[in-house]
């Protein structure tokens, strides 16, 4: 049951955005996200869409994961729309009922906040389906370098995330075996209220913990073995380098955030 | 320092080591003038009941653990000299029990890769080492795996691949079957072999499975913080009584030369194989 958790699902493949410096694709996803909170008009919004469509095209990501992704996100994004609906009073009355006032200004806004957070979801997810989650940390440690002047640990962030993503499945895998364990013995997990259930949990999170730190004290052992001495000195295995492909995509996100720029001041 | 074969890899002399006191508890030394001396190239096998300083004594052949009293040389180098700790550690591989806990990254190559980006290998060679490394341990077609799918005796080849990478003249294995099914033990056991004969790493295994320690040049048997014996696995295994008494087991073929002679044969008790086993009994039957 907890197999199916998965975060950050990554699609290998050897299409043009998979091959994109990881650095490249951040960089990118940032101008997207700044074009998309200045976006003002339909005619920008379909800009966004087209760019979005685009680039999943070309990634090969079948658009049937895009909205299986987004189904956990449906609540969220309909009391957004319900919000914006009831409570923006501009525009024309549409509809009265009791105290419920629906304006067409109303109506727009939850169109293009809707629309602005399916774009947004959607980016990132564009990201994290065609990049491994270590070249994602090596393109956060790379970029985020020039922090260390200002002795961020920046490094130690890095190592930790990939840490964390290499023991989520075995975690996981650890948590299945002690549900089974504390079932066996007679635990119910099932009925009861909220609170009982809630306290139901703490057999199953105990014994996660302390073996988490016991894995996090050998890993430790393990890695000093390895001559883990820290950031310094170190090299990589795969070095990150931006091609002219990368320089391209990168004018190309330029490009679109300026035309949502002109778009707004024209006020289309 | 001049450098003769026979000259050991690793040194310990009169070690003592007391693990901090906690509490109000006494702290007891885990062992105390321990003498013990690995040599270049030899496959060494140490046993011994739970708690006798196995695993303690490794930790001090790569300075995790630093001597309370005594001195530990890794080729001359002593261990509580801090500037030359990467030197001793790159020299000396470790590989530990739980494979699970030992492998840092999510992908398999980067894993491997891990010790000598440490190291600060440049690129293209880290490549060829990592490449060399996965191809000894026959995991190379498993290097974009990521490794919690990999079965335990996968992913034990892919954490010495990881030791391989720092090319250590020495790999100490902790335990390395424990958590192993049979098949992935032999495994992990003769990818420790081959190395130990073909690229003449030398080996110390750390184990509860006697038929293991059976395949090594020497074993030592520890107990309760000392040697107890320290001989070729020959010699070792005949003690039956001496073993016994430490609380430990022999190996089958032994096992069963010491029934019969207790049944009133007289086996020679060094036969080690299940082959040099069936041939002596098959000659005290002849006569």
């Amino acid at each position: 049951m907890l197999k199916d958790i998965t975060l950050g699902q990554f699609f290998p493949g050897k299409t043009v955005i998979h091959r994109l410096d990881p650095r490249t694709k951040l960089l990118i996803l940032i101008l997207y996200i700044v074009a998309l909170f200045l976006a003002k008009s339909y005619l920008s919004y379909a800009l966004m869409l087209v760019f979005l469509v685009t680039v999943t095209l070309l990634g090969h990501i079948p658009f049937k994961s895009m909205t299986r992704g987004l189904k956990p996100m449906l609540i969220f994004i309909l009391f957004t729309a319900v919000l914006n609906l009831f409570y923006t009073k501009s525009g024309r009355l549409l509809f009265e009922w009791k105290f419920i006032h629906i304006y067409s200004g109303g109506v727009r806004t939850a169109f293009f906040m809707v629309l602005r957070i399916l774009l947004l979801i959607c980016g990132t997810f564009l990201l994290t389906y065609t990049t491994s989650p270590i070249a994602l940390t090596d393109a956060l440690e790379r970029l985020l370098n020039p922090l260390k002047k200002l002795h961020v640990p920046v490094h130690e962030l890095a190592m930790m995330m990939c840490i964390a993503l290499r023991f989520i499945p075995t975690l996981i895998e650890e948590t299945d075996k002690i549900i089974s364990a504390q079932k066996a013995r007679g635990a119910d997990f099932e009925t009861g209220n909220l609170l009982r259930r809630a306290k139901a949990l703490v057999p199953i999170l105990v014994p996660l913990f302390v073996s988490a730190f016991r894995r996090a004290d050998e890993l430790a052992t393990a890695m000093e073995c390895r001559c883990y001495h820290g950031g310094d000195g170190r090299t990589r295995l795969k070095v990150l380098r931006y091609a002219k492909l990368d320089y391209l995509a990168f004018l190309i996100g330029l490009a679109l955030l300026a035309a949502v720029i002109v778009l707004r001041h024209f006020g289309l | 320092m001049e450098q003769t074969p026979t000259k050991p890899i690793i040194q310990a002399e009169n070690l003592r080591f007391t693990y901090p006191a906690a509490g109000e508890t006494l702290a007891l030394p885990v062992f105390e003038n321990l003498n013990i001396e690995i040599e270049e190239g030899s496959f060494t096998a140490i046993i011994g009941p739970n708690g006798c300083g196995k695993s303690t004594l490794a930790k001090h052949f790569n300075a995790v653990l630093l001597p309370s009293g005594g001195k530990v040389w890794i080729s001359g180098l002593d261990t509580t000299d801090e500037a030359r700790l990467l030197d001793i550690r790159r020299q000396i591989g470790m590989v530990f029990q739980n494979p699970d806990n030992q492998i840092v990254a999510n992908v398999v190559e980067e894993d491997v890769a891990f010790a000598p980006e440490n190291l600060g290998v440049p690129s293209p060679e880290i490549r060829s080492r990592v490449d060399d490394a996965l191809k000894t341990v026959g995991m190379y077609e498993y290097r974009e795996h990521a490794p919690h799918l990999l079965s335990g005796g996968q992913k034990q080849r892919v954490a010495i691949a990881g030791v391989l990478a720092m090319q250590p003249r020495c790999i100490v294995l902790d335990e390395p079957t424990a958590m192993l099914d049979p098949r992935g033990r032999e495994e992990v056991i003769s990818t420790v072999s081959r190395l130990n004969r073909e690229r003449g790493i030398t080996v110390v295994l750390i184990t509860h499975h006697m038929n293991e320690a059976a395949g090594a040049d020497r074993v030592v048997v520890m107990h309760k913080g000392g040697i107890l014996l320290d001989s070729s696995p020959r010699e070792v295994f005949s003690q039956v009584e001496l073993l016994r008494k430490a609380g430990l087991d022999v190996p089958q073929t032994t096992d069963l030369l010491f029934s019969l002679n207790g049944a009133g044969w007289s086996l020679p008790l060094d036969a080690l194989t299940p082959e040099e086993c069936a041939e002596a009994i098959a000659q005290a039957m002849q006569a």
